[in-house]
């Protein structure tokens, strides 16, 4: 194996679980209280939501698209569920399963008009979904009448805390959502066409696919994830609120391209990005316990994010030079 | 006296020998026409000049120096200046930042916008155009365009103006008006050195013609003394090279396969009809421009149709995207098979099944076994090298990517097949196995319908041949009757006239 090639899997996913590794490792020397168990599923309880998030956000950037609404789609999501499940006219079993769905179908509505728009009329993803940051930014506001909702029946707050073997559930959920997008991207056809097309769009239209349904599809499913992952947060939280959520597009995506998904669409996978998501959360949970503060540490996973953007270009100037 | 020549230019790429030792002359105030079939080594030579790339061999000069450009930039500051037929302009800004844009007059770190106009509108006037050097260029038509890019060419020192095919998109009038200027710019001493498919203009504005074919100068003439047969012979040649694969004993059922009535699409003003029959290879010849690859791609549904019906075995479809046309057991193979063709990132099997992954899945998840099974089976038919059916697609070798292409096609198995161009810069020994590929198509009684530049490819592989001239069916060869002459004449109808 030449050198080239040794170093272009370790900018991918393997050498992403080698970094988290030394991560862990550094953190648990010079970090007091991190190798602990509470401390382990500390960790795992905060990527959870970023991790649910990460992964709609990989089936979009796998087609060359961006989905920038996500943060605040989350925070519909929590009120339109939330409204839902604090209506005490109705049974607790049936408030929560409404509730899924509302959170559900706000996501998968927000993600049909980004995806609807933005390939009927040709739209940079980013400007559409840049736009959706707002317009669900201002629904959510209007809707809640810019209150904060709590008061969720005891059973769904109990839920939420459960943590069996020490793994959170709100963990468990997710891992449900990457092992979902894996099969999904690996095996169906519907992955297929994803990688297809995010490589050579024309090619796969002319071998006679309707390209434009696909990548709309693609949107919705990040909004059914960005649903789920509200569902997610109003678990851990027990709120539902018109002004979280800020920022989490950024984080998304970060742990997507740190996990080996390509900016240009084509290449990444769910795993890569639960990567990805836990090196920023072992990061920020490191940084932490070594003493660093909230601003600093603020600076660090920004500069973590330019870092990954700069690690795939790097990584498509390899994978050119190895051709 | 001569103020180009060009003294044994040769340049090859790998396999092809694109010019060899090709002398041209042009001196001052005169058009010099070059003439020559689609990659007879025009463009190679205009390149060349305007120091896109570098000849192998040769020497030129300019006014009887030296001259060895590195890079466009060195042609154009030589005075070597080229009008393309697609333009090169900034449609927001002006008439005069267009003309100007690489040397706009300055004072200090501003636009001297004032000077800027007074230029402009001397070389408008020089040229005729009557517009306001301010107006935006997205405003103008495609003949005031093209009257911006000659200004543009113009605005700095120019010896030699080099037209590419300028008449392709312009109205007959507008031609009139460009070949006034051409005559004014020849009166001012410039030299021209003009390229088109219409022979006719020559005659209006040419003083010599160079013929180039297989990247040789065949001849050089005085316009005055050669008639439209001669330059036709000299750009066709006579001989067969390449040896074809026919057989006589597989021939076309009457029964019709695919009919195109009346089909109309954008990019042609003209309509289309022709029909297929079963076990039918039917050619398209024509030059490049002649609207063949638009014809192939409306009928596919890969661009939008204006109107129109197709049939298939005599019942009418609807194909307005190319689902529609898979659906309806349609294929194409696109002239570009990297950008089009392929998806180069992925494996060879992935690109197999691609256009048809019904076949190779169940229940919507994909049934690798069967992707791989069909995969071998098509390495092994079509001898595709590789190491291996996971190799990645930009890894293979060019022939291979075309059989790769195929393979694809084969497994959808459909019953009517487009080639654009199915043989173009593959090896001798990869087309002949494609043209046997073709054949065997054909004895299953599937209908083929092939694109091509080469003439004798065409000649060699089809049943009949329909020769299209900007834009239109000009005429319709049996194999029987086929001739270069012939064909060619067709070819140039719609030019001449």
């Amino acid at each position: 194996m030449n050198k080239k090639r040794l170093s272009y899997i370790l900018m991918g996913e393997a050498g992403m679980g080698i970094i988290l590794l030394l991560l862990c490792i550094v953190f648990a020397v010079f970090g007091r209280n991190f190798a602990t168990p509470g401390n382990m599923t500390n960790i795992l309880t905060q990527i959870s939501i970023n991790t649910a998030i990460a992964v709609g956000m990989t089936f979009v950037i796998l087609l060359g698209g961006i989905d920038l609404s996500v943060g605040s789609v989350l925070s519909l999501c929590t009120v339109l569920a939330g409204l839902v499940i604090t209506n005490d006219g109705m049974p607790v079993w049936l408030r929560i399963v409404l509730a899924v769905f509302a959170g559900l179908g706000g996501g998968m509505a927000c993600g049909l008009f980004n995806g609807l728009v933005s390939e009927t009329w040709k739209i940079p993803a980013f400007v559409v979904t840049l736009g959706m940051l707002n317009m669900a930014r201002g629904a959510v506001l209007l809707i809640s009448d810019s209150r904060t909702i709590f008061n969720f029946p005891r059973a769904f707050n109990t839920l939420g805390s459960q943590a069996p073997w020490g793994v959170p559930l709100i963990f468990i959920f997710s891992l449900v959502i990457v092992f979902f997008g894996y099969v999904v991207l690996r095996f169906t056809i519907y992955g297929r066409m994803i990688y297809a097309i995010g490589n050579n769009e024309e090619a796969v239209r002319l071998s006679g696919h309707n390209t434009k349904f696909h990548k709309v599809a693609a949107y919705v499913i990040c909004g059914a994830a960005v649903g789920i992952a509200a569902i997610l947060y109003m678990l851990r939280l027990n709120i539902a609120s018109p002004i979280l959520g800020n920022g989490f597009e950024l984080n998304a995506i970060a742990a997507a391209v740190i996990g080996g998904t390509s900016m240009s669409g084509g290449k990444g996978s769910p795993i890569g990005t639960l990567i990805g998501a836990a090196i920023m959360g072992v990061l920020n949970n490191g940084l932490l316990l070594i003493g660093m503060g909230d601003f600093a540490r603020q600076i660090v996973t920004g500069f973590i994010i330019v870092l990954a953007v700069v690690l795939d270009t790097y990584r498509a100037k390899l994978s050119r030079m190895l051709d | 006296m001569a103020v180009l020549e060009i003294n044994k230019l040769s340049k090859s790429y790998p396999g092809v020998q694109a010019l060899a030792a090709v002398d041209l002359t042009v001196e001052r105030g005169e058009c010099h026409a070059l003439l020559g079939e689609n990659g007879a080594g025009k463009s190679t030579l205009i390149k060349a000049v305007c120091g896109f790339h570098r000849p192998d061999s040769g020497a030129m000069f300019l006014d009887g120096e030296r001259y060895s450009p590195l890079t466009p930039h060195d042609a154009m500051a030589a005075g070597i200046r080229v009008v393309y037929q697609e333009f090169n302009l900034l449609s927001f800004l002006s008439i005069a930042e267009n003309v100007f844009f690489d040397r706009l007059p300055r004072k200090g770190p501003f636009v001297d916008y004032p000077k800027l106009y007074r230029d402009a509108e001397a070389v408008l006037e020089r040229i005729g155009l009557r517009a306001s050097p301010r107006t935006p260029v997205e405003f103008l038509g495609v003949a005031q365009m093209q009257m911006v890019e000659i200004a543009k060419a113009l605005s700095g020192e120019c010896k030699v103006l080099i037209f590419d095919e300028p008449t392709a998109t312009l109205s007959p009038k507008d031609s009139g008006r460009l070949f006034e200027i051409i005559r004014q710019l020849k009166s001012e001493g410039i030299a021209i050195i003009y390229i088109s498919h219409h022979l006719n203009e020559i005659y209006e504005i040419a003083d010599r013609l160079t013929v180039l074919r297989n990247g040789e100068v065949i001849g050089v003439r005085d316009v005055a003394d050669a008639g439209i047969p001669e330059i036709v012979k000299m750009m066709v040649g006579r001989s067969m090279e390449a040896e074809y694969p026919f057989s006589e004993k597989v021939g076309p059922k009457n029964r019709v396969i695919f009919e195109a009535r009346n089909l109309r699409f954008k990019a042609s003003a003209h309509e289309v009809s022709f029909a297929l029959r079963e076990g039918e290879l039917l050619g398209i010849s024509g030059l490049v421009g002649s609207k063949r690859t638009e014809t192939l791609r409306a009928i596919f549904g890969a661009d939008p149709k204006q109107g129109g019906d197709l049939f298939i075995h005599g019942e009418r479809v609807e194909i307005n995207t190319p689902r529609d046309a898979v659906r309806a057991g349609l294929s194409l193979l696109t002239e570009d098979r990297k950008s089009q063709g392929l998806i180069l990132a992925l494996p060879l099997s992935q690109n197999v099944t691609m256009a048809a992954l019904d076949k190779a899945s169940a229940h919507g998840f994909m049934n690798r076994r069967e992707e791989l099974r069909a995969t071998g089976q098509y390495v092994d038919e079509l001898s595709i090298k590789t190491p291996s059916t996971e190799q990645l697609c930009r890894n293979l070798s060019g022939g291979n990517q075309q059989k790769a292409v195929l393979a694809k096609w084969l497994y959808r198995d459909s019953r009517i097949i487009l080639f654009d161009e199915p043989t173009r810069g593959i090896d001798v020994g990869a087309k002949y196995e494609i043209y046997l590929l073709l054949w065997d198509l054909v004895a299953k009684g599937k209908g083929v319908l092939i694109v091509s530049s080469d003439l004798n490819e065409l000649m060699g592989v089809c049943h009949r041949i329909l020769v299209f001239s900007n834009g239109k069916i000009a005429g319709e060869v049996e194999r029987k009757d086929f001739s270069q002459e012939r064909i060619l004449g067709y070819a140039y109808r719609e030019y001449i006239r």
